[in-house]
């Protein structure tokens, strides 16, 4: 059993040695659960102006049956602040006098959420300045925040505001526990954007492709996936059949044995999804493997499997998937922290990670993807608690642990919610992203 | 004639789990641990979790007495329904491949849509039972009443008593283990040593093939961290082989080794069969049809036939029913409880005087195409665990014939303890 630090200080001698000697003490993140109340207290709402988008927030939060707080008078659970109308820097002021009396009182597991403009479409070089400045602040907000709160921001594109419910809903929910200063940005949708009938069942009639899905990260993708309405093709290579067959039959899905790397893998998924359950909906490319070693020590069959399973193999099955993808369908694919700030020992794998998003943002403005109506999205994990990283000594655990705003690892279902948000209809607005799951992790930020 | 029959048996899919070596990945699980595992492999393949099955018909040849509702008690450790009916059968080596004729039988009759049929073994993991002197004097301890009588009966027992009894392979009525009445029978039809090491090695090579093809992605779920056969041995030559030693058989006329002969494994698989109406409805593609089967029995216990030479009796019948002849096939899958048992079939269907005397016909059945002989390996590489063959077999065919296209044929034979053989064609959808 490993040493488990976040446990040791919670309670007894170790909170007592902890407060002691001014070592952090994670608080226990709020994780969404079905049936629950979207977030736990009131949402302040405020606006830079009249705000473009203030009055849709407002109505989100009331559908939602989460009351709106217009003065930070009272202690709120979150705060959502429209700076869409800035022109300059100065009109920043509003952010700061909105979110600052709101700091002192808001509960545990709060939110603080700025909706701006892209800075890319400002018209003015002291809008782009002050668009640009929101991230900033968001950011540093984030190293601010305890009691395991987040700040992120999302930028939506003009024209692009249907897109925000999904967004927020996903965001105030303890589905984005671990999820802390990123920038979601917000397009006019690839294909109409479709609300749920239920939001705990976002994924109502789906079919969800999820490979790597027999053990970790890629079991609990499986896992929210089938949760939150979905049908399950788990898919894994041969020697992981015995735990794959147990996901799949937890969850009512179906196994299927391949290796992702075989030339005809993406054919076979095809063959199987319609065979089995008429088509597919959503497909997550979740396999991975490390092989770690230093460059200068790396030899050829190390470098190329990495890449093989990692990268080149998520090319190769696009080919038979994309086409035969349900319009309006989702492709999720699982990056990592380790392609955005690299890792010693992993330029094999930082070099396929960093690839995948460079693959993401390409196939999600192509044009047979852009026809399709389908979105393609990636998560890029940090510090996730899983068998492998109960490996990792002791130390570099820790450190690994605690190197971030939340100061504790993630867990796999952090990464999993994420992907189920992409994977939503009502979230086609998103696409293109590269959402860090890693509590801010200070790596590469 | 063969009957007539309202709806085909249609054969959807099979799993096993890979066989294991006597005392190696598997030494301790029990026959319902790898039958449970074997069975969860193929619900999941084929997406039946929490589904009612019209029957599982599975057995082991080794059973503890516990294990007397075996089919039955996996069934409830499984994915599938509780409400899945599920019974044991056995028939030595012929288990598996019966529980498939029995399924196959209730579909076509409208009695199931749909069934599962298995066999699970483990050498290893084998019942012990108490010399049969103290297992008669323990129960009448247990019969005495009250303590007095218990001590008194108690005192019965003696040293001598004690003693193990662990299953073996030997024929009860003859006492000859297996491999020596195998040795009888291939000095009778004269099967040389080399053609024994030959068909050996082409086993190991023909399954070997098959794994680096894939072709064992759909039809296996690794366990106990095992993804292949343990008794492989992809690189068997005639050179290895031929430093082996005799294990059955006695002085120059000896040419069984344990190359050409089975080794003693654990495994079990599972065949899913269905109506082709229940295959629509479940989105699964119909790999093969089970055409039929048939099951002899020779006279071994007066030596008037070899105890492994019963198929050789069962296909011309079922060939003759099915107005088939021996030629009429793609595939043959003859389960090679040792190399001398597919050499002695094969040159006994090719004998006149046996084909004439023993079996009635005008002329011989003649030879096969060895080409398609065991194309992907059988038991002398992949091992034998008794019940499990027969699934393992049934389940690799189909999909064999449906590969190959609609109307190709398939013959499986398998003997068995006891002087019996079982048989079966498959037709591929």
């Amino acid at each position: 059993m490993a040493f488990d630090y976040g446990k040791f200080v919670s309670g007894g001698v170790g909170k007592q040695l902890a407060t002691a000697l001014g070592l952090p003490r994670p608080t226990r993140l709020r994780r969404y659960k079905p049936g629950a109340s979207l977030i736990p207290g009131a949402v302040l709402v405020a606006a830079h102006g009249e705000g473009a988008v203030a009055g849709r927030v407002r109505a989100i939060v009331e559908t939602a049956g989460v009351s709106v707080a217009t003065m930070p008078s009272t202690s709120v659970a979150a705060v959502v602040v429209d700076l869409t109308d800035i022109e300059g820097p100065a009109d920043l002021e509003t952010l700061r006098a909105t979110v600052a009396p709101a700091l002192k009182t808001m509960q545990p597991t709060g939110r603080i959420i700025v909706i701006g403009r892209p800075p890319e479409s400002a018209t003015t070089v002291e809008q782009a300045a002050a668009r640009r400045a929101v991230e900033g602040i968001v950011r540093s907000i984030g190293k601010e925040l305890r009691g395991g709160s987040t700040a992120n921001t999302i930028h939506v594109a003009n024209g692009a505001e249907g897109g925000l419910e999904a967004v927020l809903r996903y965001l105030l929910s303890g589905r984005s526990a671990y999820v802390d200063a990123q920038v979601f940005r917000v397009d006019v949708p690839v294909a109409d954007i479709a609300m749920p009938e239920d939001w705990d069942k976002p994924l109502a009639g789906k079919v969800a492709v999820v490979t790597g899905a027999a053990r970790g990260i890629g079991a609990s993708i499986a896992e929210v996936l089938a949760r939150d309405g979905a049908t399950i093709i788990a898919v894994d290579i041969p020697a992981a059949g015995g735990p794959l067959a147990e996901v799949a039959n937890r969850l009512g899905g179906t196994a299927l044995q391949l290796d992702v790397t075989a030339d005809d893998a993406g054919a076979k998924i095809v063959e199987h999804a319609l065979a089995r359950h008429g088509g597919f909906d959503i497909v997550v490319h979740n396999a991975g493997i490390t092989r770690d070693k230093l460059l200068a020590n790396m030899d050829a069959e190390r470098w190329h499997s990495v890449l093989d399973v990692n990268l080149l193999s998520i090319l190769r099955m696009n080919q038979a998937l994309v086409p035969a993808i349900r319009d309006g369908g989702h492709i999720v694919n699982v990056a990592s922290i380790a392609g955005i700030a690299g890792n010693r020992g992993q330029t094999n794998y930082g070099a396929s990670k960093a690839g995948v998003i460079g693959m993401t943002s390409a196939l999600a403005a192509d044009a047979s993807v852009v026809a399709k109506g389908i979105t393609v999205n990636a998560v890029a994990p940090g510090f996730i608690e899983t068998e492998m990283t109960a490996k990792v000594p002791f130390a570099t655990r820790e450190v690994g642990r605690l190197m971030n705003s939340l100061n504790q690892g993630g867990l796999p279902v952090d990464v999993a919610e994420t992907i189920g948000f992409f994977a939503w209809d009502a979230s086609r607005g998103v696409t293109g992203n590269t959402i860090r799951v890693c509590g801010q992790m200070m790596l590469g930020a | 004639m063969p009957p007539t029959n309202p709806r085909r048996a249609a054969i959807l899919g099979g799993n096993r789990i890979p066989f294991a070596r006597q005392f190696g990945a598997y030494a301790e699980a029990s026959n319902q641990d790898m039958l449970t595992s074997a069975l969860d492999g193929l619900v999941a393949r084929y997406g039946l979790a929490g589904e009612q099955v019209g029957e599982v018909v599975a057995g082991a040849v080794i059973k503890h007495s516990r294990d007397f509702n075996l089919a039955r008690e996996t069934v409830l450790g499984s994915a599938l329904s509780p409400t899945t009916p599920a019974y044991d059968v056995q028939q030595a080596c012929g288990t598996g491949l019966q529980a498939a004729i029995i399924v196959s039988n209730k579909i076509k009759l409208g009695q199931i849509d749909s069934g599962i049929a298995g066999g699970v073994d483990t050498s290893s993991d084998a019942p012990i039972t108490v010399s049969e002197k103290l297992r008669k004097k323990l129960l009448k301890v247990n019969r005495a009443k009250g303590p007095k009588n218990q001590l008194l009966a108690l005192t019965g027992l003696r040293p001598t008593d004690f003693g193990i009894a662990t299953p073996s392979n030997a024929e009860a009525r003859t006492g000859l283990s297996m491999g020596e009445h195998m040795a009888q029978t291939a000095k009778r039809w004269k099967i040389t040593r080399e053609a024994q090491d030959e068909l050996a090695v082409a086993s190991h090579k023909n399954l070997a093939a098959s794994y680096e093809r894939g072709f064992h992605d759909d039809l296996m779920t690794s366990y106990l961290g095992l993804s292949r056969d343990a008794n492989l041995r992809a690189d068997s030559s005639m050179e290895k082989l031929a430093t082996l030693k005799p294990v059955f058989g006695k002085g120059e006329g000896a040419t069984m080794t344990a190359g050409n002969s089975t080794p003693l494994t654990d495994g079990a698989s599972v065949v899913l069969m269905g109506s082709e109406d229940w295959a629509k409805e479940h989105g699964l593609t119909v790999q093969a049809f089970f055409v039929d089967g048939e099951t002899a029995a020779v006279d071994f216990v007066s030596g008037d036939e070899g105890l492994l030479m019963a198929p050789a009796y069962a296909v011309p019948r079922l060939l003759a029913r099915n107005g088939l002849s021996l030629q009429d096939f793609d595939y043959y899958e003859i389960h090679e409880a040792f190399a001398a048992t597919v050499l002695s079939t094969l040159k006994a269907w090719e004998d006149e005087d046996f084909c004439r005397g023993r079996l009635g016909l005008d002329a011989p059945l003649g030879s096969i195409d060895r080409d398609k002989l065991n194309v992907n390996g059988s038991s002398l590489a992949a091992g034998h665990p008794f019940a499990a063959t027969g699934g393992r077999i049934v389940a690799a065919l189909a999909k064999m014939l449906h590969d190959k296209g609609p109307g190709s044929r398939g013959l499986i034979s398998i003997c068995a303890a006891g002087g019996q053989g079982v048989v079966a064609i498959l037709e591929g959808a």
